[in-house]
């Protein structure tokens, strides 16, 4: 479970996050969507610890991350937006120092990164050091990363970005399967329609305020909106209509 | 339309301009540093070039010989230099840079690439040796009265000097993006690198610069001054731009010299663009191409991993990780081939030393010597600390967002850099001081007080380099070479000239104390005034080992990525 109390952020003057309270409860996949600098990536990191929150806590199960850090961290794992690896270890290698970080070794640690590896297809690149890996190949290893060490939530930004379809789907049922067995994912999209398929809760942020969330049915009914999609609620809530109708304009070409 | 070269430069331009505004708001502390250390320097060049001028100006017929030789040496190192700096930044400038893909997309034609580019490689691999350039020719103009004219002039003078090897260097590396792929090329410029330093070695070598100063080595007067007349090469930029200047300060104002840079340096760029225009876009396509290197096999794991067993397993993990990264990246363990290079060098002047002629003042001058060694190896061990260990924390920036969102505890990340830079420091330290002690033929006094001297220095140092390097960290810089380079690695080492100068002073009394009990031939006693001061040396090194480790963790905990 991962709860985020009156979590704020502030960088100088601004605020990018605003006093967020929320709830993602054990067995539930969750999305965070929102426009760009909305405070998406500012939130996940700061439930990551990466970043230091100036007010309000967040706990991970019911640790806080940044009180009782190693407790806390020992239970997550974090999928970055733009994820750097180092490049002269190959694959396994990687593995095997990010299972080292969560304490782990020995043999169990060898089937787990052959097993992450087999499932992820990068198995023939296992001994290849990871600056010869296209996009795509290195957002698969950190994914593997963030699940080496079993933990009991994900937090994860943009999945799917650079994954080829099979690796997307291969993920969504990785994800559905991980809440299927009472893990936590708390994961930040722009694809709407992932989040729409495959969440059971959305939550919309704008201007580091959370603008709704609940299930597709609850978004509807807090917006009035009808039976519309969610790129609909999303647009209509984070003020995109005006912006569809601008971009209408400027699509015309001369 | 072409875009205008202006724009081709002006993002760069404006980075520029950002840094400084950056620089500005964070108030004058950091500027007014650097300019110390500028003014420090230039003096310090100026005032010994000034003297020496000023002896060559004293001695009739031979001073503007010796003076135009030595101007020369000093401008072939420079162009030396220059070639290497500049193949290694072209490297960066034309092949990796990140705004490459955005201009090699835009319509913008070769010729404004190839200029913007040129001139981009120009300013990053020269600015530090034209900077070098002012004391030293400021000193030449004062002493032979050039005048306010001479500084235009040998600006003048000195512009095609710098643009040839980058136009020299930036071909070299054409050619070889073109034969091998440009990852692979980055590894290949270090052993070439390292091949061209010593066979700039070589060539001093050859030169022997040291054997103008002994003039008795020459058979007579007539032989050495022809050696003076005679140009190191007459092909040679450097000696060009030596005649330019020298003919200006004798007041025989020559312009064959100055045309001969000009045009040089402009058929140079000409024959360097038409180069570019031919062999860019294939090289730049070569340029994308992976390295493809596989690593079977777990050597480091079956040697070092197994040695490291009994550790925990985050930093045993953590340990393995660095020493690997090390390995693997040529750039980083070839310096290492040149660090060797420089260890003979320093023994060897060390054996050179005449101390050991049989008078009565070869004991105090041996244990003088043994015992400033002690400064001189500690500042070794600061400038290797500033390469190797200082930036530790900064390469770790972009892979922080694992190691914080892992459950490892900061100071294990500070253990295994402290210990993995440590360690390979220690065994150095103990080999230069060692040897230059046994070479010296110092007593086991001296011997013992350098030893241990030297081990607690060297944890200071390299405790110092961390949490300097925490404290002053660069997270956006790629290259690990450039982070020494940067306002924290100047102030690193200023507080290690620091260190050095208080732990010298400290053990001075000891070392004296020592030295006059042997002079009147009477015992060394070890007393409670020796204690007191190797107690306040000891006291030095600890402070100085504890106090940045602990600042460096708190900074570390306040990162945000």
């Amino acid at each position: 479970m991962i709860r985020l109390e009156n979590l704020t952020k502030l960088y100088g003057s601004f605020v990018a996050v605003d006093d967020i309270t929320l709830t993602v409860e054990r067995g539930e996949l969750f999305a965070f969507l929102g426009p760009n600098g909305a405070g998406k990536t500012t939130t996940l990191r700061m439930i990551a610890g990466i970043l230091r929150p100036n007010g309000g806590r967040v706990l991970i199960g019911d640790d806080d991350v940044h009180r009782n850090p190693l407790a806390a961290k020992q239970r997550l794992g974090f999928i970055p937006d733009r994820p750097f690896v180092y490049e002269k270890l190959t694959g396994a290698e990687f593995l095997r120092f990010v299972a080292g970080l969560y304490g782990q070794e020995g043999d169990a640690v060898e089937r787990r990164i052959a097993e992450l590896l087999e499932v992820f297809e990068l198995m023939s690149w296992r001994d290849e050091l990871v600056e010869a890996y296209s996009h795509g190949m290195r957002q698969k290893l950190i994914i593997s990363s963030a699940l080496i060490h079993r933990p009991a939530c994900i937090v994860v930004d943009e999945p799917m970005v650079g994954l080829d379809p099979k690796a997307a789907r291969l993920l969504k049922d990785i994800f559905r399967q991980f809440v299927g067995r009472g893990g936590t994912v708390l994961m930040s999209t722009h694809t709407l329609e992932v989040a729409e398929v495959m969440c059971d809760r959305i939550a919309i942020i704008q201007h580091g305020k959370i603008a709704a969330c609940g299930t597709m049915d609850e978004l509807r009914r807090q917006t009035a909106a009808g039976n519309v999609s969610l790129e609909e609620l999303f647009l209509r809530l984070t003020g995109g209509v005006q912006a569809r109708e601008l971009a209408e304009v400027l699509g015309e070409t001369s | 339309m072409q875009p205008t070269l202006w724009l081709v430069i002006e993002p760069k331009w404006r980075t520029a301009l950002q840094r400084i505004r950056e620089e500005r708001a964070r108030g004058l502390g950091r500027p007014l540093a650097l300019a110390l250390v500028a003014a420090t320097f230039w003096l310090g060049a100026y005032g010994i070039l000034y003297r020496i001028l000023k002896y060559f100006r004293g001695v009739e017929e031979l001073g503007p010989l010796l003076a135009g030789k030595l101007l020369g040496l000093v401008l072939l190192s420079f162009i030396s230099i220059l070639v290497l700096s500049n193949v290694v930044t072209a490297l960066s400038s034309f092949f990796l840079a990140r705004d490459l893909d955005l201009l090699v997309s835009a319509p913008v034609d070769w010729l404004r690439l190839y200029l913007s580019k040129l001139g981009e490689t120009l300013l990053h691999s020269s600015w530090m040796v034209a900077l070098t350039a002012v004391p030293i020719l400021t000193a030449y103009g004062v002493i032979y009265h050039g005048g306010w004219v001479f500084a235009p002039y040998a600006v003048l003078t000195m512009f095609p000097l710098l643009l040839l090897p980058a136009v020299v260097g930036t071909a070299i590396t054409l050619v070889l993006v073109n034969i091998f792929p440009a990852r692979r090329t980055r590894d290949l410029l270090s052993i070439i690198a390292l091949g061209a330093a010593g066979g700039v070695v070589l060539l001093f070598r050859l030169i022997r610069p040291e054997r103008l100063a002994r003039p008795e080595g020459f058979r007579n007067l007539l032989d050495f001054i022809t050696v003076l007349r005679t140009p190191t090469s007459p092909f040679l930029p450097s000696e060009w731009a030596t005649q330019a200047i020298m003919s200006d300060l004798r007041g025989a104002f020559d312009p064959l010299p100055l045309a001969l840079l000009w045009t040089t340096a402009a058929a140079f760029v000409t024959v360097g663009a038409l180069l570019h225009r031919a062999l860019f876009a294939p090289g730049y396509t070569k340029a994308q191409e992976g390295a493809e290197r596989f690593v079977r096999g777990g050597f480091w794991r079956w040697t070092v991993g197994a040695l490291l067993g009994p550790l925990p397993v985050a930093k045993r993990e953590f340990v393995l990780k660095d020493i690997k990264l090390f390995f693997r990246d040529t750039t980083q363990w070839s310096q290492l081939i040149l660090l060797g290079v420089l260890v003979v060098v320093y023994l060897f002047n060390i054996k050179a030393l005449p101390l050991h002629r049989g008078e009565d003042v070869g004991f105090f001058y041996v244990t003088l010597v043994s015992f400033l060694n002690l400064g001189l190896a500690g500042f070794v061990l600061a400038s290797i600390a500033a390469r190797f260990i200082f930036p530790a924390v900064s390469l770790e920036g972009r892979h922080m967002w694992l190691l914080r969102s892992s459950p490892l505890d900061l100071r294990t990340l500070l253990w295994s850099k402290y210990w993995i830079g440590t360690l390979p420091l220690l065994i150095l330290a103990l080999l230069l001081t060692g040897s230059t002690n046994v070479l010296l033929e110092v007593r086991p006094f001296m011997m013992v007080v350098g030893l241990v001297t030297i081990c607690a220095l060297t944890f200071a140092i390299s405790a110092m380099a961390l949490g300097f390097g925490a404290l002053y960290p660069q997270f956006e810089t790629e290259n690990a070479a450039q982070i020494p380079t940067s306002f924290g690695g100047l102030v690193f080492m200023m507080a290690t000239i620091t260190l050095l100068g208080a732990v010298i002073v400290a053990l001075w009394q000891a070392v004296y104390a020592y030295v006059r009990a042997v002079y009147v031939h009477q015992p060394v006693v070890v007393d409670s005034g020796m204690i007191f001061w190797f107690a306040i040396a000891a006291g030095i090194c600890a402070a100085a080992t504890a106090i940045p480790l602990w600042v460096g963790l708190r900074k570390m905990e306040s990162f945000e990525f």
